[in-house]
């Protein structure tokens, strides 16, 4: 429906936070949506805590999957594998029962709440986390 | 397909179809343009598998009481539809199979069990998955090797590297006739002339042509031939593998089961001779006789009228694609720019614009339509795209159903571009 390509969705889309390849990066990972094509990459860069430093990612994929990009894009810094997964698991909770989004930095999520009616379009949301994920392990 | 545009009362078949009254979203028309993926169903068909259920609702074969002879012949009966409609020599030609996909692993495994490593199989680029990956699975056992036919810039599969391509040690060339994503013509006669040559067979995956008419197998000089039911106005769950009799009668079966045995003992089985050989358990009935009534259905039908009909209005697609995309070109076709030697299954990529964003926002206006790689990744890669937007035309669309594509489209690249 027209709802999920609010202008909220498409300005996450257009700011692509974080896009590019991370020059220095620790760990890359590809992921594959294999029902439509569509690829995301995220290069991860971690500290010495084995916490997110800085990520890069490319997306070749939907509006819905730029924008999730972009989220993690301005919000991974300082997040682990863990707690990413933590997050990734709030945001399947939000599209599959309904439940709230995240609070504090990852509340921009909340912006995807449309897109819960929508099964088919769950997956172009989470795939970013999973590439994320990945490569943060 | 060029032929002039001949009376063909589209409302009168539209009548025929009840989900094409439905409201999608509970408020807007329905306007299907993804035929190519599945196809609706006329009253015909629904009736005929409502009333099979009703009336004749057995297993079928070996059963003595009045319903399961009743079953055993509606069942053969619709071998006998889908026989017909391929122009097959003998109704033993044609076996049941859950569809295309189902048809093929089949001939991957019969045939594939008379290959041995060192064979080849000639495919093209241009396949479904469904004609890519059970010959992938056959190399893995057996080690016979793949070769595969290019394609050609307007995305038909290039004949021209036949002769190139097939040796001496090959035994099958198997390809697409109608593609997926272009709508290309394949030209069989090319292929057929090519494997006579050096003695191999040919199969067609028939998934997207049989749909639009009926096949003439022994015209097209081949040796196998897939379809689908749900493609061709007919239920899901059910297809069918054309074989020559004889290349048929040659090969081991497949699966094992009940129905597909002469004796068995403890030690060792016998065969059953074709079809029933290929068609180990309970088949699907119901679906069989749905699909009969598909291919009556679509018999009575004047498939040149539908033919002229569904070209007139991919023409109109193609031309909107045109205007739409602009002096700039933002909206190219892939695959023939024309409905010269094709079918109406029309596959698009919008700069800026991903199929799926595309998809859902005409998916508002009640339009159907399909994003992705159609299950023809390596085609898509081979273009550098990760997928296309298709829509695809059956014979019960009408002006209004391509007015709301190109006014939805229209739409969508104001919002995404």
């Amino acid at each position: 429906m027209d709802t999920l390509y609010k202008t909220d969705v498409l300005r996450l889309a257009a700011q692509a936070t974080g896009a590019g390849k991370l020059a220095d990066a620790t760990k890359s990972i590809t992921v594959d949506n294999p029902l439509c094509g569509d690829r995301v990459t995220f290069d991860v860069r971690m500290d010495a805590d084995g916490k997110i430093a800085a990520v890069g990612h490319t997306v070749k994929g939907c509006v819905l999957c730029q924008a999730s990009a972009s989220v993690i894009g301005a919000n991974a810094k300082g997040e682990n594998a863990a707690s990413l997964g933590a997050i990734r698991e709030s945001l399947k909770a939000m599209l599959k029962q309904g439940a709230p989004a995240p609070a504090g930095a990852w509340a921009t999520l909340v912006t995807f709440a449309p897109v819960s009616g929508h099964k088919s379009r769950h997956e172009c949301l989470l795939l970013p986390f999973e590439a994320v994920i990945q490569a943060a392990t | 397909m060029n032929a002039p545009l001949r009376a063909f009362d589209v409302e009168a078949i539209r009548a025929q179809f009840p989900i094409l009254r439905t409201l999608v979203h509970g408020k807007v028309p329905l306007h299907y343009l993804d035929n190519a993926a599945t196809a609706q169903v006329p009253d015909a068909v629904l009736d005929a598998m409502r009333a099979h259920d009703e009336l004749r609702r057995a297993n079928v074969k070996r059963g003595v009481h009045a319903l399961a002879e009743a079953a055993t012949d509606a069942y053969a009966a619709a071998r006998t539809k889908v026989a017909q409609y391929v122009n097959a020599r003998e109704d033993r030609e044609v076996i049941f199979t859950s569809g295309t996909t189902g048809a093929i692993n089949l001939v991957a495994h019969a045939f594939g069990a008379t290959l041995k490593a060192g064979d080849e199989i000639v495919l093209s680029g241009l396949e479904h998955h469904s004609n890519l990956v059970p010959w992938q699975l056959l190399r893995e056992r057996t080690g016979v090797k793949l070769r595969f036919l290019g394609v050609t810039e307007d995305g038909r599969i290039d004949t021209g590297d036949l002769d190139e391509l097939v040796s001496e040690r090959c035994k099958l060339i198997a390809v697409t006739h109608v593609s997926n994503v272009t709508g290309a013509i394949t030209d069989v006669a090319a292929v057929v002339r090519a494997a006579r040559t050096v003695g191999a067979r040919v199969m067609l995956d028939g998934a997207q042509r049989a749909s639009h008419g009926p096949v003439d197998v022994q015209g097209l000089g081949i040796d196998f031939y897939a379809l689908s039911s749900h493609k061709m106005f007919g239920p899901s769950g059910v297809g069918a593998l054309w074989g020559r009799a004889e290349v048929l009668a040659a090969l081991p079966p497949f699966l094992g089961g009940g129905e597909m045995i002469r004796t068995v003992t403890l030690e060792k089985s016998t065969w059953a001779d074709i079809p029933a050989r290929f068609e180990a358990g309970t088949p699907p009935i119901t679906q069989a006789v749905g699909m009969g009534a598909a291919v009556d259905w679509l018999a009575q039908v004047d498939t040149a009228a539908a033919a002229a009909h569904t070209g007139h209005l991919a023409a109109r697609v193609l031309d909107g694609l045109r205007a739409i995309g602009g002096a700039n070109k933002r909206v190219r076709v892939i695959g023939p720019q024309t409905m010269e030697r094709r079918y109406p299954v029309i596959a698009f990529a919008v700069d800026g614009a991903h199929p799926h964003d595309i998809c859902q926002i005409l998916d508002s206006h009640g339009v159907a339509l399909r994003g992705g790689h159609h299950c023809a990744q390596p085609f898509h890669e081979s273009r550098g795209l990760a997928g296309t937007t298709r829509a695809s035309l059956a014979l019960y669309n009408n002006a209004a159903d391509v007015d709301a594509f190109l006014s939805g489209l229209d739409d969508a690249l104001t919002k995404l571009t």
